[in-house]
């Protein structure tokens, strides 16, 4: 088991990490230096990041690039090797009841407890973080509504479609009301009308002086959608700021492709375009 | 296309073992169990076959059918026994049906049941080394035996396979299946019981002592009728060789032909059917309004109870070990009668079902795998955590074991034992539930994930879950041990005193293990929350 480092002493465990600042008070998500290894494989290898706070934030990268463990670490959920995480200026490690309070998570690839129904699986959600039952009440109902699960309030859970499942792990991230917003891929098998309602929950949040930061694949969608972006590869960050800055002339797509690299001149598989039925 | 599959089948097996050392150990203890089986089983087939053959012979048959029949049914039960190579997976590969079945019935016989199910046959076939035709027909009977079960268990998974898709019925057969998993042991002994009184009121001259030859005795009986059978023909050729019967060989071999046929027909079929028609999700369960989330305080602690009260009814690996409850008094009564113990034996039950219930929650993180997530996110104090999950069992195990103590004192009319066994089940409550809550949060072990069979042991886990368990009833055992004692003096004794005595001892030691085990298990919870989330999500 590790300890969480004292924040004094966060020391880069290898050389030619960045060095490291003082984490950003102002932030919303202040990384500095996260690492994180399983077994032989280093996941996160040092990431510092600044959300700032009332920002959009996306968070692209290829498979395997970390941003899972990333949001894990800086949420609570995955304790990190090394590095500090702040949340609004608390450290997350050192006082998680408080820092969780302000934060809403759509992790992705856990369960749900998927024997409750959708509505019980949301006052579920309200009743732990401590809501009173009416104030549960009401928002389950806005919630079902707002993610067009209202006919479906009383199914259990394990019988809703992907779909439906990612809306009602969003829907109990929210129900708290939190500061701040971390959702892992969660427009992911989501139709696309229930996507474009999310995103106008997300934007309304976001002008009410919330933080959002989504991790997706999907640049057009980052590109249109985000005010900021990070893109994080092997486990490093390897751009970040404004999306305006990151992209510069080019599309985000463009840009993420000249950074991450691995795109080939298509010259195999020549057998697959010839449209001859000969073999 | 069988080259292919049996390759498959073999590369899968090996990747399995690459996988982890413990599943390489696991595999290796699964043989050499099946081996010591298959040997001991050869041995009594040889000794037996050299004094008596034809008995030994008959006794075979029966207990040859019986594992054809577990193979035919066993796979409903326990779902997803062998799905490596589902039918299914197949779909896109435009592969000739003929082929794909021919290749899945090999793949198939490449399996340790497959293996030991063949050496078994192939080895009692030597019980009739005295008679050198008669091993050859045995032989033969055992290559039928493997046909029988492999073509016999595919051809009726894959006709119940709509019903299995449904996850209601799922849920409901494991259930049911724990019923004559749990009473197979006293219902052998009930029936070799009734065998010996039938022997002896009808006079049978053959010299027998015992109920193990009673059970012999029925069972020759029941060979004439099971050789009939598809599941026991293939046994019986060599008995119909044995007698110089040719017509009765005959009749048997036709009878395994044509079930092999009718089975090869209709798993045919079925695969046919499935091949095209995709998997459809069944209608969702519905439930009305928020349940126990509406009737228990709104607060975390309240939260958590209403979830784990749901979960104890809806979710089948609960509902199991809740089953069992009212299943245990059926089945020591019938130990108890069938031993001669007596009605004396129900009162093992109270407390018995106070450890079920009770240990019910010692691995209840693992239980609800990454959903646990939820908990982690929303930083669950621990002491509310660890409430939440005792409340539900408490409330539901004080009245039950009320009941049961009650039931069990009238029904061996000892009310004299009333106060001691009321005070050694409340004991075995409290201690039971406050070694879980501090266990739970220090050990998990890797059980059926959620939609899994209830009866089915995730690989690799039997020895963490063996230590773990072991452990934790050590635990217990010595929580409660002065009342074990106390309360045993006061039934066996019979002291009144003693047994006043174990009724304030109990409680005393519930209450005590209660408090300061959910106290202990939400320090430890509140410690190691991240760390019991990467533990459960690394059992995927």
């Amino acid at each position: 088991m590790t300890v969480p480092p004292d924040p004094a002493e966060q020391g880069s465990p290898a050389s030619g990490s960045p060095p490291h600042v003082v984490s950003d008070p102002s932030a919303a998500l202040s990384l500095r230096g996260l690492w994180k290894r399983f077994d032989d494989k280093i996941a996160v290898a040092g990431i510092d990041l600044d959300v700032p706070a009332g920002s959009f934030f996306g968070l692209v990268g290829p498979n395997g690039a970390g941003k899972t463990t990333t949001l894990s670490m800086a949420t609570g959920l995955l304790r990190p090797d090394f590095g500090t995480a702040h949340v609004l200026g608390t450290d997350l490690w050192a006082h998680p009841d408080e820092a969780k309070a302000r934060l809403g998570i759509l992790p992705d690839g856990v369960r749900l407890f998927d024997r409750l129904t959708g509505a019980q699986l949301l006052t579920y959600a309200g009743l732990l973080r401590g809501l009173d039952r009416v104030t549960v009440a009401e928002r389950v109902d806005e919630l079902l509504a707002a993610m067009d699960l209202t006919r479906d309030r009383d199914t259990v859970v394990v019988d809703y479609s992907a779909g439906m499942t990612k809306k009602i792990a969003l829907a109990s991230a929210m129900i708290h009301a939190p500061r701040i917003l971390v959702l892992d891929e969660p427009f992911e098998a989501v139709d696309p009308v229930s996507a474009a309602n999310i995103r106008d929950i997300l934007h309304a949040y976001v002008a009410g002086g919330g933080t959002v930061v989504v991790s997706s694949h999907v640049m057009d969608l980052v590109q249109r959608m985000c005010s900021h972006v990070a893109i994080i590869a092997g486990g490093h960050v390897l751009d970040a700021g404004t999306v305006e800055a990151v992209r510069g002339e080019q599309t985000l797509e463009d840009r993420f492709v000249d950074l991450v690299g691995g795109r080939r001149e298509t010259e195999g598989l020549a057998w697959l375009r010839t449209s001859s039925d000969s073999s | 296309m069988v080259a292919h599959l049996v390759r498959l089948k073999l590369r899968l097996l090996a990747n399995t073992l690459r996988r982890s050392a413990w599943q390489t150990i696991g595999l290796c203890v699964a043989v050499l169990y099946g081996l010591t089986v298959v040997g001991f089983l050869v041995a009594m087939a040889v000794v037996g076959g050299r004094s008596d053959p034809v008995l030994t012979g008959q006794v075979l048959t029966v207990a040859g059918a019986a594992v054809v029949l577990a193979w035919w049914v066993v796979p409903l039960f326990a779902f997803g026994v062998d799905a490596t190579l589902d039918p299914l997976r197949f779909v896109t590969f435009a592969i000739p049906r003929r082929r794909l079945l021919a290749g899945l019935a090999a793949a198939s016989a490449v399996s340790v049941p497959a293996a030991v199910t063949l050496l078994a046959a192939l080895g009692t076939a030597f019980a009739w080394s005295s008679d050198p035709p008669a091993l050859v027909a045995a032989a033969v009977g055992g290559l039928a035996v493997l046909a029988l079960c492999i073509l016999g268990s595919r051809a009726v998974t894959s006709v119940f396979a709509p019903l299995l898709e449904s996850r209601r019925y799922r849920e409901v057969l494991t259930v049911v299946a724990i019923v004559p998993l749990l009473l197979i042991g006293p219902a052998i002994g009930w029936w070799s019981g009734v065998a010996e009184k039938s022997v002896d009121e009808t006079g049978v001259t053959v010299t027998m002592t015992g109920p193990g030859n009673a059970v012999a005795a029925s069972v020759v009986a029941a060979a004439d009728v099971v050789a009939w059978t598809p599941f026991g023909a293939p046994w019986a050729f060599a008995g119909a060789v044995h007698e110089g019967e040719w017509g009765l060989l005959a009749a048997r071999v036709v009878v395994v032909a044509v079930t092999l046929g009718v089975l090869w027909r209709v798993w045919d079929r079925a695969l046919a059917r499935a091949l095209v028609s995709p998997r459809r999700a069944a209608a969702g369960g519905r439930v009305r309004g928020l349940g126990w989330f509406s009737r228990l305080p709104a607060t975390p602690t309240g939260a958590v109870a209403a979830r784990c009260a749901t979960y104890w009814v809806r979710d089948p690996r609960y509902a199991t070990s809740l089953a069992m409850v009212p299943l245990l008094p059926i089945a020591l009564a019938m130990v108890g009668v069938s031993s001669g113990v007596g009605a004396g034996l129900l009162l093992v039950v109270p407390p018995l079902a106070a450890f079920i219930l009770g240990f019910g929650v010692s691995n209840d993180i693992g239980y609800d795998n990454t959903a646990f997530a939820l908990h982690v996110a929303t930083g669950v104090p621990g002491r509310a955590d660890r409430w939440g999950r005792v409340l539900p069992v408490l409330v539901l195990g004080v009245p039950l074991v009320v009941a049961l103590s009650v039931a069990a004192v009238v029904a061996a009319d000892r009310w004299d034992a009333l106060p001691a066994l009321l005070g050694l089940s409340f004991g075995v409550l409290g201690a039971a539930l406050g070694t879980s809550s501090v266990v739970s949060a220090r050990m998990v072990y890797p059980v059926p994930r959620p939609g899994e069979s209830a009866l089915k042991t995730p690989q690799g886990a039997a020895l963490a879950t063996m230590v773990a368990q072991s452990a934790a009833f050590g635990v217990v055992l010595v929580l409660t041990l002065p009342t074990i004692v106390l309360a045993l003096r006061g039934i066996l004794g019979p002291s009144a005193t003693t047994g006043g005595v174990a009724v304030v001892v109990g409680l005393l030691t519930a209450a005590v293990a209660l408090v300061v085990g959910v106290r202990w298990g939400a320090r430890v919870y509140e410690r190691r929350q991240p760390e019991l989330l990467a533990q459960v999500a690394a059992f995927r």
